[in-house]
Order: C-alpha cells, then sequence, then structure tokens
C-alpha cells in the first residue's frame, strides 16, 4: 500500500560517502550566502499525537454544516459514496499524470471515458481530458477562437456570470486580445446587440446558459448569424443542466465550455473543480490540453494512449494558444465515477427534482408579496428575485438558522442591486424549502 | 546528402520557390529541411486568399521531434493551399519538392533575386 520510503541515516551516509562530502549543505554551497536563511523558522514545538487530534477537533468545530441555496456556478448535488471509495485509492488519489503515460492503463481508461461523458453530454464532436475549472475553460475557449480565426476580439454576454468575465478578461489581457459586451435585454443575451457589434476584428462570442439569472436563454438564430461573421459560438453551461437542455451542439455552438463541480465534486471552498472543454473536429489542433485515444497493440489487445497534445505547448511555449501542460485528471476521475452511476436516467431525475424544488420555491417567494420576479424567464434550478430586504439582514437570519443562499448578487456592481440568487438542488427537501420561506417570510 | 533540385529558388529558412508563370510560384521546404524534421505529422497552413510577407512566418510543419515555423521566402497573395498535406503530412518526408505548400501570387518579384541558387544554397547548408 505504502510507497514512499524516506531515506534512512544508512541511505543518506552511503550517498555522502559516494559524492565524497560530508554533510547535504555541501550540495547547497554553490549558493550565495547572502540569499541563504540563517534564521531560526519559528515554527511551533511538536504536538503529542493527543495534543494533535485534539487540536483539530478543536478546528473543525469552527465549520458550520449548512444548509445551501446558493448557486452561481457551485451547486449541492448529491455524492454517492463510491466516488470517495473510488477516488481516494492511492493509484488515483496520490499519482501524478505519468511521464510515460502508456504506463498507467487505468489512469488512461478513466479519461478516455470522461471525455467520451463530455462528448455525449455536449453532443460535440472532441472533449479534451479536462481543465483546471469553468471560468479558464472558457477564457481558453477565447484563445482558440482566436487562433483558429486568426482575429482578437471576444464579444461576451452581459449575462455571463461577472466572475468568470473576470477571468477571461484577465487571460485576454496577456494576449493582447481585447473584448466587449454585448449587452443584455430583459435579463437575457440582446440578439440586437451581438447582430450590431459583429464584423472582421470578432473571432468569438461567449454566452452562457443558464446564465447568471438562471435564464434558460434561447440561442434561435445565433450560430448562423455568428457563422456567416466566420466567429466562433462558445456557450458555456454547467454540465449538470445538460442532462435535460438543448446541447450546445443542438444550440449550434462551435465549442462547449464549463464548470464540472456539479458532477460529484464537494461544494468547497476553492475547490478543486474541473472544467470541460468540447469542440469540433475541425478546431482539434488548436484545441488546449490532451486527448487521450484507445487502439490496439502489437498483440491486438485493447490499449489506451495519449493520442494528441498540440507540440507547441511543450516545445514552442512562446506561441502556443494555451500553456496548459496538464489536466484535472482526479477531478475528471470524479465525473467519470458519478456519471456512470448516475447514468443517464439518473442525470434526468436529478434534474427534475432540482426543477421541481425550484419552482416550488419560486411560487412560495412570490407569495410572499416580499420577492418579485423582473424578468418572468424559463429557468432550472436557480433562478434569481427581486427585493427590498437588506442583503446583510437575509444573510444573517438564514446563517443563524444554518442555511447559507439565496445569494445577493450585490457584490458584482451596482445593476445587481437587490437582486438574489437562489438555487435548489435534488438535495433540498421539502421542509428545508419550506423552513427557508418561513424565515424570509418574517423578515422587511 | 541532401537532395536539391536546379532552378528552385531557396531561402535561408529552407523554403524552396519554383516559378510556375510569370508572378505565379510555388512554394515548399527543402529536402534538408524535412530530414532535419524527421517524420513530419502536422503541417499549420494559411488559407487561399490570405497573404504572405516576406521573412514572415506563415504557418507551421510539426514533427515527431520538433516544431518549426515556416518563413515566407517572398510576398504575395495565397492562390492555392496543397490540401493533401493536411491528412498527409508524411508526404513532405517522401518527396518535399513534389508535394509544394502553397501556390502565390507575387506581389514584388524582384525579391527572387535575394533567394539562393541551387549551388548557394547546397554551400550554406554544408
Amino acid at each position: 500500500m505504502f510507497k514512499y520510503f524516506p531515506h534512512t541515516k544508512a541511505d543518506v551516509d552511503s550517498m555522502l560517502k559516494t559524492l565524497n562530502i560530508k554533510s547535504i549543505d555541501e550540495l547547497y554551497k554553490d549558493i550565495p550566502e547572502t540569499v541563504v536563511f540563517n534564521k531560526d523558522y519559528d515554527i511551533p514545538s511538536f504536538m503529542s499525537e493527543t495534543e494533535l487530534r485534539s487540536h483539530f477537533a478543536d478546528l473543525s468545530k469552527k465549520n458550520q454544516e449548512l444548509t445551501l441555496f446558493s448557486g452561481l456556478g457551485i451547486y449541492d448535488h448529491y455524492q454517492p459514496a463510491v466516488i470517495n471509495a473510488i477516488t481516494s485509492r492511492q493509484e488515483f488519489m496520490t499519482s501524478y499524470t505519468p511521464y510515460q503515460p502508456e504506463i498507467s492503463q487505468g489512469t488512461l481508461q478513466y479519461i478516455f471515458e470522461y471525455q467520451s461523458m463530455i462528448q455525449t453530454l455536449t453532443g460535440m464532436d472532441v472533449s479534451n481530458a479536462s481543465m483546471y475549472d469553468g471560468a479558464t475553460s472558457t477564457a481558453e475557449a477565447c484563445f482558440m477562437a482566436c487562433a483558429v480565426t486568426k482575429r482578437n476580439k471576444i464579444l461576451i454576454s452581459e449575462t455571463l456570470n461577472p466572475n468568470i468575465v473576470n477571468v477571461i478578461k484577465t487571460y485576454l489581457k496577456f494576449k493582447d486580445l481585447t473584448w466587449d459586451f454585448i449587452a443584455e435585454k430583459n435579463g437575457e443575451t440582446d440578439f440586437a446587440d451581438l447582430e450590431n457589434k459583429l464584423d472582421d476584428s470578432i473571432a468569438g462570442v461567449v454566452v452562457q446558459k443558464t446564465n447568471i439569472y438562471g435564464i434558460i436563454e434561447d440561442y434561435q438564430g445565433y450560430s448562423e448569424t455568428i457563422k456567416a461573421n466566420k466567429s466562433l459560438f462558445i456557450i458555456n453551461s454547467d454540465i449538470s443542466t445538460l442532462g435535460v437542455l438543448k446541447s450546445p451542439k443542438e444550440d449550434g455552438a462551435d465549442i462547449a465550455s464549463g464548470e464540472c463541480q456539479s458532477l460529484g465534486m464537494p461544494p468547497a471552498f476553492g475547490g478543486p473543480t474541473l472544467g470541460y472543454l468540447a469542440t469540433d473536429k475541425a478546431y482539434v489542433r488548436k484545441m488546449p490540453g490532451r486527448i487521450c485515444g484507445y487502439t490496439h497493440d502489437l498483440e491486438g489487445r485493447r490499449a489506451f494512449v495519449l493520442t494528441l497534445q498540440a507540440r507547441e505547448q511543450h516545445i514552442r511555449r512562446s506561441k502556443a494558444n494555451s500553456n496548459i501542460c496538464s489536466n484535472q485528471s482526479l477531478m475528471a476521475l470524479f465525473v467519470t465515477v458519478y456519471l456512470s452511476l448516475m447514468g443517464k436516467n439518473g442525470l434526468v431525475k436529478v434534474n427534475e427534482l432540482s426543477y421541481q424544488g425550484s419552482h416550488y420555491l419560486y411560487d412560495r417567494l412570490l407569495e410572499t408579496g416580499k420577492f418579485k420576479d423582473r424578468f418572468n424567464k424559463p429557468f432550472l434550478k436557480e433562478f434569481t428575485l427581486e427585493t427590498s430586504i437588506a442583503p446583510e439582514t437575509i444573510q444573517t437570519a438564514l446563517l443563524q438558522k444554518g442555511i447559507f443562499g439565496g445569494v445577493s448578487l450585490d457584490v458584482f456592481g451596482e445593476k445587481y442591486s437587490g437582486l438574489i440568487n437562489f438555487t435548489v438542488t435534488e438535495k433540498r427537501t421539502k421542509k428545508e424549502i419550506d423552513q427557508l420561506v418561513e424565515i424570509l417570510e418574517a423578515l422587511s | 546528402m541532401s537532395k536539391l533540385v536546379e532552378g528552385l529558388y531557396y531561402s535561408k529558412s529552407h523554403e524552396w520557390v519554383k516559378v510556375l508563370q510569370e508572378n505565379q510560384v510555388l512554394i515548399g521546404i527543402t529536402d534538408f529541411a524535412q530530414s532535419e524534421l524527421g517524420d513530419v505529422v502536422f503541417v499549420d497552413l494559411p488559407e487561399a486568399g490570405d497573404s504572405i510577407s516576406q521573412e514572415a512566418e506563415f504557418g507551421a510543419v510539426e514533427s515527431v521531434k520538433a516544431a518549426s515555423d515556416l518563413i515566407a521566402p517572398v510576398s504575395g497573395e495565397i492562390l492555392e493551399v496543397n490540401d493533401e498535406l493536411v491528412g498527409e503530412p508524411e508526404l513532405l518526408n517522401q518527396d518535399p519538392y513534389k508535394n509544394w505548400l502553397l501556390k502565390v501570387e507575387l506581389s514584388n518579384p524582384d525579391e527572387l533575386d535575394e533567394l539562393l541558387s541551387a549551388e548557394a544554397y547546397e554551400e550554406f547548408i554544408k
């Protein structure tokens, strides 16, 4: 089980003797004195096992077990226990993607399965082996659009989650690429504004479904218009919703990107999460990351291989479209195990239950008279309402009862003032929803 | 020993230019270039209608051991791209003088004078 063995003193002495030196420090004697840290590390003294256990027990008491009604990109979906049992096996948990990848057939196989699942959900031809998160995968999709079209400007819908917008802006800035917003209209991307802003400088157009307000936007006519301008159409979606919504392919996307946390990963602060990126076969050479494929070895046995990894990422870095030279392998395993267990029907059920719960909460909140719907548009598991109750009042009252979310959109800027997001997943019970409404009803 | 074809123009970045008719040329990579690269696995080319300009990069050739930029030996507008190379990049290894990359309409035919003859190129790669 344990493959890590520290060196014994005998090992170290033998190596020192071979090297004909007296101490390990001599290996570092080329480092100038002036830059060597010569002070005490000021690290607290060690603890006994009993002390350490009680120390961590105290720390863990600071954690709150909250009931989540929050969304906006990270969701509290059910995580079957099998996921942890499999992903915590050390062959998966602690192994780095090997530099001779074909030696790890198991790793390549689950990445291959992951890619197949993403292809199925997005409807696209090819998925890469995964990316760091939904926001960076969408930023990389923008790079791709610029590389494919040899143009340098991206149009971003104003209904895209501002957190994702910020990541895209950061990425573009250092590649000397520019961007502009497409205005929003009644909570959706303004198609007329998109038509207006398309010209021969536009490499790609980014939209989000469901968008920042939880609205399921209708992309009728988008793909034709964007293709006619020789730009690429990028759709960001929370992958779980693709179990029931039109796939990015059906919506005419050239690149599908987004977050996979909703497929078996916990809503942990700071992640880790996982991004997916899928595209048309025609663009595969401009796609960041790598692809696992399967073939047969000399004896005709099935073998998994690293089929493609645009070589420029390693040997022409200054000219690379992307400098991702890795993938989010362990998190891809979460997705693979989750989807294997849930299956097609399970994923549909997850969405149906979330839909029912969120629409029940929506109706109940409107009934209180304290919340209004500014948009009246279709939604799935999350929605946005307007209220005059202060965000702090809501948050404080809910936290006192062990609930986190609705989340105020105020942090995103003045435009979002008074708007609050509510998300209901299949994990929320009617009792929990009723309790949430009860607390909110009493506020003013 | 690298193969050379008499009558072609050669660049120091290992491209060749063959004059088809007045102002119309084919551009490819030399035998020396393909043998240095090794097995070519991908050729990234621009599109017909695009322009190239002398000494500027117009594409890339990737092999199993390296990736190398393609540098335009002359300036002009691309009339045609050899699409066969997309599916069969190994053609560049098989016959680099037959399997051209681009057909180009020259915008400045004088640039040909700046290129090397077969003899001069042979000397250059020695």
